[in-house]
């Protein structure tokens, strides 16, 4: 596969990671999501933990974070598990990075009902600001992927950049996101045209009392059965 | 009795909806989503009461109620519910899944329940969870779900604090557990077993059935699989009665339903309204209409991509519900309305669904695996008009040997929308070709 991450070599890793040890607040967090699950059952904690050394790997590396061998390897110590199960795991879900990824990750959707709104135009808007898809920008600012539909439709066409949802989004208003990210500045996050959610843009066509206060509707439920 | 036939039945409701009868009410999240805000809109109120029914009358209310599965195959929910074993005979616990790896492309109405009116799925996940004897139910939220996950996992938090979930749940005297997994970008999680196998902590392949969830699901014990929608209609059902949800809609297809509106409208948005509501009055009321007029429409995909699409002249006057749909030989599925209009370039929308599925095949049946890639390779070529005309037949030929040898239905759910394809816009597949001219056979690829 052309597309297939790049995976650092293994005795630089090593070298690197080997004594990966959960910081004092995750290896908390990580008993308490052991707790979510039968006892015995400790396995089904593996997708969790993945996810919290990822942070915890971005975090020491002011990145997005990716899943280094001996990190797999110690997380399948703590739950029990072959690493082979931990690595099968890691490779099937796409949201673990088993190479590294730069500071934002940014992720567009090109699935076709973001195609139909425009994903082509947010595409051109990152080429132009030099991200490549599949991989990191020199400085090690962005890295470019592009994902599957990741159920923001009525908001097409979106990004999700780390955590955070952009939605609704131009050429224009793309390119603004990443100048203001490569600037150090936070761009508002959500639908990028003057619209609440997933609301019709130009205010509600049901369920108006809603904008203004609390309504409880029960009142005119009228008579019904206990 | 003067007449012995009966008065012909008042016509079914079909839309547009009134506001007092919406459930969702913060679906856009102009209000807070928190316990207290969720309480003054009539969540959690005096959920014991609804308990009180009692788990046998839950079922059957659910039952006469009308409500088909959300999540878009449509089974009667209160029948699936019924499945569950009623008492434990060798000591195996029963758990609900709650559904919520909302993947579809299309979709988006689980997300806007999560993040705004995430009581009424917990409040829920504890009725349903009762009424089917579960000792807890695990909610499966996408992995990219990020800020949902976030808010649903704060919601639980406020409920235990409540004491509306844990030992005596809301003072019930039965104990339940909400636990939210969250996933790491799979589609194929959305299909139940895979989710099942998923929070066991392994790759998300569908298990073959039998044996089903029900008898053996989650860690071998009886699991039922439930959409987030399914779940968090039902406590407003049990408190405003079967037969006012049973007032929506036509026989068969009963009750309200979050919609979720995108591609070539003046304004996508997520609006509920009653089922079986005319396409085109969906479309005028919540979303201003077509982009470019309704002329300008060229084909809808009426139930996110999975289903076949539908041309603008059949899907017009078409009801939105599951048996209007199957009539035009499509779907409802999840009631995610993609429309395209005249600008589209449809071999392309579709192909790009073939992408997706290739994209998202767990690999683990030969059909799926070989078969999606192969289709989209084919899809892609037709797109250019690099191909012989023969190649349509046998593209259709091959979506056919795919459908219906996988153990799940992404087999099927990659094969339809190039059928649909097929049948609908033969004569611009066959004209990209033949303005391409014969294909050239300068060197072999």
């Amino acid at each position: 596969m052309a597309d297939a991450p790049h995976i650092p070599d293994e005795a630089e890793t090593r070298a690197r990671w080997g004594a990966f040890e959960w910081t004092a607040e995750n290896a908390e967090q990580a008993k308490k999501v052991i707790a979510r699950y039968p006892a015995g059952r400790q396995q089904s904690a593996v997708m969790p933990l993945l996810d919290l050394a990822q942070r915890q790997v971005g975090a020491e590396t002011q990145t997005q974070g990716w899943l280094p061998v001996p990190v797999m390897e110690y997380i399948g110590r703590q739950l029990d598990m072959p690493y082979m199960r931990v690595y099968e795991v890691a490779t099937f879900y796409t949201m673990y990075n088993l190479a590294p990824v730069g500071r934002y990750h940014v992720q567009v959707c090109g699935t076709t009902p973001c195609m139909l709104r425009g994903s082509d135009d947010v595409f051109s808007a990152c080429k132009n600001k030099g991200l490549v898809k599949g991989s990191t920008t020199p400085d090690g600012l962005f890295t470019l992927t592009e994902v599957e539909c990741l159920g923001a439709c009525a908001n097409a066409p979106m990004v999700q950049i780390n955590d955070d949802n952009f939605e609704d989004l131009t050429y224009d208003s793309m390119s603004a996101i990443l100048d203001d990210l490569a600037a150090g500045k936070q761009p508002k996050i959500g639908p990028q045209v003057d619209r609440q959610t997933s609301c019709p843009e130009g205010g509600p066509t049901s369920l108006k009392e809603m904008v203004g206060e609390n309504h409880d509707y029960r009142g005119e439920w009228g008579t019904t059965a206990a | 009795m003067a007449e012995d036939t009966a008065p012909p039945a008042p016509p079914p409701f079909v839309g547009p909806l009134d506001d007092k009868d919406r459930i969702f009410t913060n679906v856009y999240g102009f209000q807070d989503w928190g316990i207290d805000a969720a309480m003054k809109r009539g969540d959690w109120d005096d959920t014991k009461k609804l308990l009180e029914i009692g788990q046998d009358e839950i079922i059957n209310r659910i039952k006469a109620s009308g409500l088909r599965g959300r999540g878009g195959a449509g089974f009667p929910t209160g029948m699936k519910w019924s499945f569950m074993p009623k008492e434990s005979k060798d000591g195996r616990p029963s758990f609900l899944v709650i559904n919520a790896d909302e993947s579809e492309p299309g979709s988006c109405k689980d997300r806007e329940i999560i993040r705004h009116d995430p009581h009424k799925l917990i409040e829920g996940a504890l009725v349903a969870g009762f009424a089917m004897r579960a000792r807890a139910a695990y909610i499966y939220i996408r992995g990219e779900f990020i800020y949902e996950a976030k808010v649903l996992f704060a919601a639980v938090e406020q409920a235990y604090e409540k004491g509306f979930l844990g030992k005596n749940a809301c003072g019930s005297g039965y104990d339940f557990d909400v636990f939210v997994h969250r996933g790491a970008g799979a589609y194929i999680c959305g299909e139940e077993t895979a989710q099942i196998e998923s929070i066991e902590g392994k790759k998300g392949q569908p298990r073959l059935k039998p044996p089903f969830p029900a008898g053996a699901g989650l860690y071998g014990c009886p699991t039922t699989v439930n959409n987030v929608e399914s779940i968090a209609v039902a406590p407003t059902i049990l408190r405003r009665s079967p037969e006012w949800f049973a007032s929506f809609g036509r026989e068969n297809n009963r009750g309200t339903k979050l919609f979720q509106i995108s591609g070539h409208v003046n304004k996508p948005c997520v609006v509920e309204e009653s089922m079986s509501i005319p396409f085109k009055e969906l479309i005028d009321r919540h979303c201003g209409g077509i982009r470019g007029g309704w002329d300008n429409l060229l084909a809808v995909i009426p139930g996110g991509s999975s289903v076949p699409l539908v041309p603008a002249k059949e899907i017009m006057d078409a009801p939105m519900d599951f048996d209007g749909l199957k009539a035009l030989g499509s779907g409802l599925g999840t009631a995610a309305v993609i429309v395209m209009d005249k600008s589209t370039d449809i071999v392309r929308a579709i192909s790009r669904l073939s992408y997706f599925y290739k994209h998202e095949s767990c690999g683990q049946c030969t059909p799926c695996r070989e078969g999606t890639g192969w289709m989209w390779r084919v899809m892609e070529r037709l797109r250019t008009g690099d191909a012989d005309q023969s190649e349509i037949d046998m593209l259709f030929q091959v979506t056919k040997q795919v459908e219906g040898h996988t153990i799940c239905a992404l087999g099927d759910a990659a094969a339809w929308p190039i059928q649909g394809l097929i049948r609908h816009f033969r004569p611009e597949i066959e004209r990209r070709i033949a303005e391409r001219g014969a294909p050239v056979m300068e060197a072999a690829e």
